[in-house]
């Protein structure tokens, strides 16, 4: 088989790095070969935030992938979607949260911020398979807009048939453990957005 | 045995466990602070951690355990490495009473530094072993391996990484802690060995000639120098992540992988050469392998095919081997052609509630000439504020400024520094300053942790990273101690005491002036602040509060009917309650909410 090959993309402080974590440990415990490969720093002041994953049932050698190489964008931030979209192969998927975070450079109002309708447009139009979905408001129904990293990686469970055991069992060995309810329900309410999408 | 996902950072903690590593040191830098955050959380009952206060004091405290009989870890990313190595180098004349490992996380592509430079130099100048691992599971075994070398050879070794393998996670199979592990004895007074008086130097360094060559015998046989049989017609030289680049981009070809980089064992890659068609080196920046193979008489191809410089990803490594026909033109991937138009860019600010906003408005505003230094301040540089005018390296700001002072131009100088970085290389540039009786504004940022690297203890805070409560030394009365005769500190979070303050530094003839904004970092603030928020009947949508740089302030869609400009909101999901555009707005539209988010 060949690799499957995973960008997480979005803004300092959404907690991707986590999410990306997340993944590809699923990957290991669901018997694959993963690597990940991430890049903090500067990035973290607010900056954009990208990670690679690959799961494989192969080898896998580098941690990281070319343009059009991805074949599934976890986008935490509609701007970061489409700022990524250049490494997705167009036979790929996109769950793509739908909340904003204007950059200062358009909020100090030298430049514009797309609109949701022309980034998901643009969005479809390259790539096969595009899920909205606005982890923003489910986190904040359980009272905690940290989760927001969680409830994405509940969307994305749902593409892939990995029992959601795995999934809940290494959310719980990632978040500290007075989180780990709070982090296992917004998993749960995660997934309920594709089921019901 | 576990098998886990460890990022090369948890892996070289893992590996120092396993080996037996008794004092592990070093100064936070990217790619390098986790290894040490690591050792702390992980390994405390057995191994003591701490952050010193710069690089060359942790290679010395370092020197001064492996000297006791205890094995040691440095760790540090690419630049540190040139403030450790005028103690690095005495150790390799001196040797150790038990193994020292020197961690180096270099940057090719620089993510996070302020050059881009090949360690692997380093290797050659110190006469240095040094490994190079390509995955995580490399990095923990070569801690153990560079432990057994270091003893075996009397010799300090360089473990070398980049960010693409500290920062990568891969996954790796858990050993048993070392079942004899050294403990510290009588401190050996031995002066031959260990004073480098020349007079023993000199004998030293034909020990140090014969050691490079016993090395480069070990590493003919070395397991880490292996090679991979493919097609014969291409032979690849690689070693690092490169060489797992190589393999997923030639995975026919014949590979001779360097788990050592120096010294090289020349008959295992002479007789490489001889049985392929054509050898081609891969590696990331200078061509280290590449001319010391060919000083063998080994015709090979490497920087002419490959660039000398940033990253040599799997992508770039495929398009330039087309360029030269290693590979076929097929083999690149079809690139869709995906039009995005030009994005806003989403460049890196001040958190929102971080202290040094006030700071930066305020230096702005005025428009002084501001000499910077590393820390997040550095962001000082970025839109809105552009008020950082320069970045060297740590602690230059204040030399620089004392230049400025010296060189006796018109206008009134600051520098800019961090607390951490203060006590980095801060101290003896301040002193000089006092001594030579130079005019300027030293500002040290104090945000009470080492925010930039990820919240690292220093020695103005009171808690140790091995979390032991400690004396927390006064950044204010330690300036007063040292001469300075005008020293503020200030509230960094109110914008009209900081900026009185700094006039009054500013207008300061005696001597250097000291002006210290406190606040703490938002991700060490114990108390979470109140979220702000605009009353748009009072905006007029003068824009003065993007002139914080704050990313929670936004545009809404409601417009001053005037100006016909769109109003000031706050996303009050990331407010962190600073209150700074509240007391720059000029019509008091700015207003604090009362709404706290449950506890995360």
């Amino acid at each position: 088989m060949k690799n499957i090959n995973f960008l997480v993309s979005g803004v300092g402080g959404q907690g991707t790095v986590v999410a990306s974590d997340i993944l590809a440990a699923v990957g290991m415990e669901a018997g694959y070969e993963a690597k990940k490969s991430d890049v903090l720093g500067l990035a973290m002041r607010g900056g954009s935030v990208t990670s690679h994953i690959r799961w494989s049932q192969g080898t896998v050698h580098a941690p990281m992938v070319g343009l059009g190489e991805i074949n599934y964008m976890v986008a935490f931030e509609l701007l970061e979607a489409l700022r990524r979209l250049p490494f997705m192969n167009p036979e790929g998927t996109i769950i793509v949260n739908t909340q904003q975070l204007p950059p200062v450079s358009v909020t100090s109002g030298q430049t514009n911020y797309p609109s949701q309708t022309e980034i998901i447009t643009t969005l479809k139009k390259h790539v096969k398979t595009v899920y909205e979905i606005d982890a923003l408001s489910t986190a904040l129904k359980l009272k905690n807009s940290k989760t927001v990293n969680v409830v994405i990686m509940g969307a994305a469970s749902a593409l892939f048939d990995i029992p959601t055991d795995i999934w809940e069992k290494v959310i719980a060995g990632t978040v500290r453990p007075k989180h780990v309810e709070l982090n296992i329900a917004a998993f749960r309410e995660g997934r309920k957005l594709m089921e019901v999408g | 045995m576990r098998k886990v996902l460890y990022s090369g950072n948890e892996a070289i903690a893992r590996g120092a466990y396993e080996a037996g590593v008794r004092v592990a040191v070093g100064y936070p830098g990217t790619p390098s602070s986790e290894i040490l955050e690591n050792i702390a959380k992980l390994y405390k009952e057995d191994i003591y951690a701490e952050w010193s206060a710069n690089e060359k004091v942790a290679m010395d405290v370092a020197a001064g355990a492996a000297y006791s009989g205890v094995r040691t870890i440095v760790t540090t990313k690419q630049v540190g490495m040139n403030v450790l190595s005028d103690s690095l180098f005495y150790l390799v004349y001196t040797g150790i009473e038990a193994g020292v490992v020197v961690v180096t996380a270099d940057d090719p592509g620089m993510f996070s530094s302020q050059n881009e430079q090949d360690n692997r130099w380093y290797a050659r100048i110190g006469k240095i072993p040094m490994l190079e691992p390509c995955d995580s599971q490399e990095s923990k075994d070569m801690v153990a391996l560079g432990m057994e070398l270091s003893e075996k050879f009397n010799t300090p070794v360089i473990l070398r990484t980049g960010m693409r393998i500290s920062h990568s996670k891969s996954i790796v199979n858990l050993g048993e802690r070392e079942k004899n592990i050294k403990s510290a004895k009588e401190f050996p007074r031995d002066i031959k060995k260990y004073n480098c008086n020349c007079i023993y130097s000199r004998e030293k360094r034909q020990v140090i000639a014969k050691r490079l060559k016993d090395l480069a015998q070990w590493a003919e046989t070395a397991a880490i120098n292996s090679i991979t049989w493919g097609d014969r017609k291409l032979g690849i030289i690689s070693s690092g992540i490169v060489s797992e680049y190589a393999r997923e981009v030639f995975p026919n070809a014949s590979i001779l992988k360097l788990g050592m980089v120096y010294p090289l064992p020349e008959k295992k890659i002479r007789d490489f050469a001889r049985q392929v068609d054509e050898v081609v080196v891969i590696e990331e920046l200078d061509p280290f392998l590449e001319e010391q193979i060919k000083a063998m008489g080994i015709s090979v191809r490497g920087k002419d095919i490959f660039l000398a410089y940033d990253e040599l990803l799997p992508s770039t490594l495929r398009e330039q081997a087309v360029a030269a026909k290693l590979l076929p033109a097929e083999e690149l991937p079809k690139q869709p052609n995906f039009d995005i138009g030009e994005l806003p860019s989403r460049n890196a600010v001040f958190c929102q509630g971080c202290p040094h906003r006030s700071t930066f408005y305020l230096l702005s505003k005025l428009k002084v000439p501001v000499t910077g230094d590393i820390g997040c301040y550095n962001l000082g540089c970025l839109p809105p504020f552009n008020a950082q005018h320069t970045m060297g390296s740590m602690g230059a700001s204040i030399g620089q400024l004392h230049g400025v002072s010296a060189a006796g131009g018109p206008e009134r100088a600051v520098c800019t520094i961090g607390d951490s970085t203060f006590f980095h290389a801060g101290l003896p540039a301040l002193a000089n300053m006092v001594h030579n009786n130079m005019r300027g504004v030293i500002i040290i940022l104090d945000n009470e942790t080492t925010a930039m690297t990820g919240h690292q203890d220093h020695p103005g805070m009171d808690k140790t990273l091995m979390g032991k409560p400690t004396a927390k030394i006064d950044i204010e009365n330690l300036c007063l101690a040292m001469g300075v005769k005008k020293v503020k500190k200030v509230n960094a979070f109110h914008v009209k005491e900081v900026e009185a303050s700094l006039k009054e530094c500013l207008a300061w003839n005696d001597g250097p002036a000291v002006l210290i904004p406190t606040g703490e970092c938002i991700f060490v603030a114990r108390n979470p602040k109140q979220a702000y928020a605009v009353d748009a009947n009072k905006c007029i949508a003068c824009g003065n509060c993007t002139k914080a740089g704050c990313p929670a302030i936004i545009r809404i869609d409601e417009i001053n009917p005037k100006t016909g400009k769109r109003k000031m909101g706050i996303n009050s999901v990331i407010c962190n309650g600073c209150s700074v555009c509240s007391q720059i707005c000029p019509t008091g539209a700015i207003y604090q909410t009362g709404r706290k988010e449950a506890a995360e």
